[in-house]
């Protein structure tokens, strides 16, 4: 730790620096989501314990033997809790480390947070983004180098992000962090990122890149491999462009994509890729039990639990991965496995087995447990005979004798579970009822509800805590006879999902399903890929034309609805002609149409009207057809200014007659030749109406029979007519 | 090597008029006045592959490409000319000669291909991971298609020139991605299956297909039999190989799997005696054996198949004579930079003229040139890193600079000759001043023209 301090404070001293700016680095002190819950509905994310000590601790101990000097941490729900805890914790008193605090309520997201601090003034040079669930021992010396070498040359090279490799899983296209798999394309000379997609579809089995990327790089990596350890080294331009696009909301999807894509500014986000150092973030339950396993490993080090004790009595490693700490009463019957973690004042009782586990402080374990994979915090009562697996389980629990936790549970503050109760698996268990307002699409969870809640409960959290525990519990209640709490029903769609983000290991099942789904989508893929005779890669191209095909299609379709609609409503509201047009006019900028298209479509809807009005026969139908016309012949010529689109008027007749109102069909010729004599259809269109139908096949050639000898009668007196129309 | 090796000769291009022609195919345009098919012969008679199947889109054209093979290498080399119907495409073409090859593996070079890059390596990554397929890939030339060389983003509406978009698995010895030519224009997609498996994808716009490839026989046929609808190697046969390594379908159905003594057939067998495979080989498996196992040891009798890639070093040489810009670097670098391949020994003023060649008085020919048998020069003429081919009659002050001049052509007096070409029994008549211009064979310039970047041919 020492080493890398020095090292880290060697290069804030820049030479080149004429001004010497402390490095400086924001801590979020949340993170904006909804993952934690229920457990942060009572207690922020950067306060709870991981590996018996709060998340904050291993993010400021970094940030302090990494050289930055000083931190502001953010904070915004349950500003108070963290706060407090700053306060009593030595943080705020070390030397050459200062923290100080911004608090906010109404912050929603990363980019409220970012803005808020912006307005403070408070960044003066380079600084560090992290958020305070995050834990690394890597040395920033050399990303700060190369940041700092970067901006030298390149005033737009705003951001160093920094990654490390990790490979996720196929098939069920998450990494061992429980994040989604990330794409990212990087320029291997000079490490710029190009390319940042964490949220790929899955439904599309290719990878869209833009062209014009290549055109300036003659090579590019397409990672799949790494992880976003979300340590991000910022020029103090990031902060201004947070206020300038106030829409951003999210660091990654809106920042940096906001950035990736904008070419016009040219800002430039690089990276920093780590390798034997430790960085990850705990964004959810399974990246909670990753990192507090690899803590306990050791991969962390010097951040692991007999040397990071904030205060705590001394925990000493012995072999096989085990911490213990000095004052722990345990029977000589229980077994306690490998890597397992137990806090000061912990009980244990007769033939208990605990491994994998990390049990905290003043606990109370009964006897003939069976405790694995675990997180047990602080002052929990377990009493005999219970079975726990991979649980999270959180202070002041109660759990009655011969209770089951499934893997996967989590049991917020305070909750009773009853005697021989089994918790099923995935439940969240919690003393609070679930938010309703709680939104499935994540994309917008940050957005509203977590934060308030959070400050709302913040504010009257002993309040309401209090309130909740006289509400009297029925006996029999969700969680067994005596039992506390209520268990969060997860929302629509989203048990499916749930084993991919707890703390249980991955059924074995849902990843045979997973592989099997992946290779029926590479078959599918492929199978996709070949249907063109060429066999080139063209199916991707295809696809994007039948989707442009099918979109403009759709847009047809639903501009004739509307200029259909349109025109009934003026029929029966009376309206004039001339505003007819005008919102006929309107329809086709929005639509963003032709004129042909525009008297495609109202010829379509007028020829409706008439054949929707009662008629008997053909006859009343053609009177029909001739009562529409006169009336709104003014409205359908105003798009009729040239040849293209009267023949597009003939051909959407046409059409009609095959399909649609095939009623129209014999009087085609009749109804043609009217449109004719009222100047609707000029005798040009028809002809070349007749020439572009010649090579056409002869199904659809029977109306150009039929008019046959009406064209003929045209081709034969053209002169006059012609005089006659002029 | 026991390859069977397929020469495509190709047919009379369109892209190379008006140089070529029935008589003079794409096969036996001269390059430093000998046909360009001649520098693959000799590059593959260095590898001792003496066994050749040529094939020539064209009656016409293969009679005369097979006159001339049996005339200049009749008791070196034992070369079969095949003609195919014009217009086949590469995969027609060894579709069609596809009885004749029996070989193991088999070598498929382009007819046009002028390079040193060594065959043996290419032939030894194929066998080294008994893959189905292995393209050579060279340097993409400095100047791109069509004198698109735009020096950086001068003028953004055109994009220098790339030729392919090859993907290569960070080991750069696989094949993972493919698009060539148009698709280029387009936006880029990645197979996004295969990108989990490999992990990490480097995509190269700098390194061009040079139309060497080494396919597993049986693997090219069963693609050529199954897809009919295959027209070329490069833009079909290729990319779906590539596309299908990870899921194979080619992989001889209903073939007794005799010769497959490598991963595949291990792959259906047991799990165990894969994983004892990944440790009695000591480095790292390739994703395609890490992508058979599975993941959380699933035994699926996942198929694979390689494809591999030999990346030529930037200091070989390797281009194709593929458009008529080609066909002046190519003649200006084979008595250039690239003088080896030439297979003249240059003389100390790092020329070759034909001793029977008659140079008049005050008559320079510089260094990089090349003048041909029998041909005669007037007084004070220059010439500057130009090919001058046989029996041609050039008069006095004459400039030929940048240019190559082909057999039996007569310049008058006073010519400038600048960037061009001059394709046989062309006359030039005096003063004729040409630049960046190609004339067709037997085409007369009249006294005194001037043309700029002109094509003229006979009609």
């Amino acid at each position: 730790m020492g080493a890398q301090k020095k090292s880290g404070a060697r290069v804030s001293e820049d030479p080149d620096e004429l001004v010497r700016v402390p490095l400086q680095a924001i801590l979020l002190a949340d993170s904006f989501t909804t993952k934690f819950r229920p457990i942060t509905l009572e207690r922020p994310k950067v306060l709870l314990p991981l590996v018996n000590v709060p998340m904050i601790n291993y993010t400021l101990t970094w940030l302090e033997s990494a050289g930055v000097e000083e931190v502001f941490v953010f904070c915004c729900s349950h500003s108070k809790q963290v706060i407090n805890y700053l306060e009593k914790s030595e943080w705020l008193s070390q030397p050459n480390f200062t923290v100080a605090t911004i608090e906010s309520q109404n912050s929603v997201s990363a980019g409220d947070a970012l803005r808020v601090i912006y307005e403070r003034n408070v960044i003066h040079g380079d600084f560090i983004l992290i958020s305070g669930d995050t834990v690394s021992n890597m040395s920033l010396t050399q990303a700060l180098l190369e940041h700092k070498e970067r901006r030298k040359k390149d005033n737009n090279a705003v951001m160093t992000m920094v990654i490390k490799r990790s490979k996720p899983n196929p098939a069920i296209h998450q990494s061992r962090l429980g994040t989604d798999e990330l794409f990212m394309a990087i320029d291997p000379n000079t490490k710029q990122l190009v390319y940042y997609e964490d949220r790929a579809d899955q439904s599309r089995g290719t990878l869209h890149l833009d062209k014009s990327l290549l055109v300036d790089n003659p090579s590019l990596s397409l990672h799949h491999d790494k992880q976003d350890c979300y340590i991000d080294i910022c020029s103090p331009e990031v902060l201004s462009l947070f206020t300038d696009n106030f829409d951003y909301q999210h660091l990654r999807r809106h920042f940096v994509k906001g950035l990736l894509v904008d070419d016009i500014m040219g800002y430039k986000i690089f990276v920093h890729e780590i390798h034997s150092d430790y960085a990850a973030r705990i964004d959810n339950f399974r990246s909670y039990d990753t990192v507090s396993k690899d803590i306990i490993h050791r991969w962390t080090y010097p951040l692991v639990p007999d040397v990071m004790n904030f205060g705590h009595t001394a925990t000493k490693l012995e072999r096989q991965g085990m911490y213990r700490a000095l004052e722990i009463s345990q029977s000589q019957s229980a077994v306690i496995g490998p890597f397992t973690v137990i806090g000061s004042g912990t009980k244990i009782g007769n033939n208990t087995k605990i491994s994998n586990s990390v049990i905290g402080e003043g606990c109370k374990i009964g006897s003939n447990v069976i405790i694995e994979g675990c997180y047990i915090w602080d002052n929990i009562s377990i009493e005999d005979g219970c079975k726990l697996q991979h649980a999270i389980v959180c202070d002041g629990v109660i759990i009655k004798s011969g209770a089951v936790l499934e893997p996967g549970v989590i049991l917020s503050f305070k909750v009773v579970v009853g005697p021989e109760f089994v918790v099923p698996p995935y439940s969240k268990v919690s003393l609070f009822q679930q938010p309703i307002e709680e939104d499935s699409d994540e994309e917008l969870e940050y957005a509203d509800s977590t934060s308030v809640i959070g400050s709302q409960v913040d504010k009257s959290d002993i309040e309401i805590s209090s309130k909740v525990l006289e509400t009297n519990f029925s006996p029999a209640s969700q969680l067994g006879i005596g039992g506390a709490g209520h268990v969060w029903s997860t929302c629509e769609g989203g048990h499916e999902e749930e084993w991919r983000h707890s703390v249980a290991p991955i059924p074995k099942d849902k990843i045979l399903e997973a592989i099997k789904t992946m290779e029926d989508d590479m078959e599918f893929a492929q199978d996709d890929s070949f249907l063109p005779p060429s066999g080139e890669l063209k199916p991707n191209s295809n696809d994007s034309d039948d989707d442009d095909h099918e979109d403009s299609r759709d847009d047809s379709y639903y501009f004739e609805k509307e200029v259909e609609a349109t025109f009934l409503r003026a029929v029966h509201e009376n309206i004039q002609e001339s505003h007819l047009m005008l919102e006929i006019n309107s329809l086709k900028l929005s639509y963003n149409k032709q004129t042909s298209d525009c008297a495609g479509a109202l010829f379509y809807a007028m020829m409706k009207y008439a054949l929707d009005i009662p008629h008997s026969s053909a006859d009343s139908l053609l009177q029909n057809v001739q009562v529409v016309f006169t009336k709104w012949k003014k409205a359908l010529t105003s798009y009729l200014n040239d040849k293209d689109e009267q023949i597009e008027v003939i051909l959407k007749f046409e059409e009609m007659c095959l399909e649609s109102a095939n009623e129209f069909a014999p009087l085609f010729t009749t109804i043609l030749h009217h449109l004719y004599n009222d100047d609707v259809i000029e005798e040009n269109a028809i002809l070349s109406w007749e020439d572009e139908k010649k090579d056409a096949d002869e199904a659809d050639k029977v109306f150009v029979k039929q008019a046959q000898k009406f064209i003929q009668w045209l081709k034969e007196a053209p002169e006059e007519d012609d005089e006659e129309e002029e | 090597m026991d390859f069977q090796v397929v020469v495509l000769g190709g047919g009379v291009s369109k892209k190379l008029l008006p140089l070529v022609s029935q008589e003079l195919p794409n096969a036996l345009l001269p390059v430093a006045n000998r046909p360009v098919i001649s520098y693959v012969l000799e590059y593959l008679e260095l590898s001792n592959l003496k066994d050749l199947i040529v094939v020539v889109e064209g009656e016409e054209a293969a009679l005369h490409v097979g006159a001339w093979i049996s005339g200049a290498y009749a008791d070196r080399l034992h070369v079969e000319v095949a003609a195919v119907p014009e217009d086949v495409g590469t995969a027609g073409a060894i579709r069609a000669i596809s009885h004749h090859l029996t070989a193991k593996d088999i070598l498929v070079v382009s007819g046009d291909l002028v390079t040193d890059v060594p065959l043996g390596a290419v032939a030894a990554t194929h066998r080294r991971h008994d893959a189905v397929v292995t393209a050579m890939l060279c340097s993409a030339p400095v100047s791109g298609p069509s004198e698109s060389v735009s020096s950086g983003g001068k003028d953004k509406t055109k994009k220098p020139g790339r030729y392919d978009l090859i993907g290569l698995d960070p080991t750069k010895q696989f094949l993972v991605h493919i698009a060539t030519g148009a698709e280029v224009e387009k936006d880029l997609r990645i197979q996004k299956s295969i990108l989990p498996a490999v992990g990490q994808i480097e995509i190269r716009a700098d390194l061009m297909d040079a139309h060497l490839y080494a396919f597993k026989r049986s693997a090219l046929q069963e693609v050529l039999d199954q897809k009919s609808a295959f027209h070329s190697l490069k833009h079909d046969v290729l990319p779906y190989l590539v596309r299908s390594q990870l899921k194979s379908e080619v992989l001889f159905n209903g073939m007794p799997q005799v010769e497959e003594n490598g991963t595949e057939k291990v792959i259906s067998q047991s799990n165990q005696q894969m994983v004892s495979q990944i440790l009695a080989n000591a480095s790292e498996p390739t994703f395609h054996l890490r992508h058979a196992l599975g993941y959380y040891g699933s035994t699926s009798d996942r198929k694979t198949h390689k494809c591999c890639v030999y990346i030529a070093g930037s200091s070989k040489y390797c281009a194709r004579l593929n458009s008529i810009q080609a066909y002046n670097d190519i003649n200006r670098d084979v008595i250039g930079e690239a003088g080896h391949l030439s297979g003249y020994s240059f003389s100390a003023q790092n020329n070759i003229i034909h001793p029977s060649a008659e140079l008049g008085a005050k008559t320079t020919v510089g260094p990089h040139c090349v003048l041909g048998e029998g041909s005669q020069m007037g007084d004070k003429c220059s010439v500057k890193r130009s090919v001058i081919g046989r029996h041609c009659r050039i008069g006095a002050n004459v400039k030929v600079v940048n240019s190559v001049v082909m057999n039996h052509v007569s310049i008058g007096d006073c010519c400038s000759i600048q960037g061009s070409v001059i394709c046989s029994n062309v006359q030039l008549q005096e003063r004729a001043v040409l630049k960046d211009c190609q004339i067709g064979a037997g085409f007369v310039v009249t006294a005194g023209s001037e043309f700029k970047g002109e094509v003229l041919a006979k009609k």
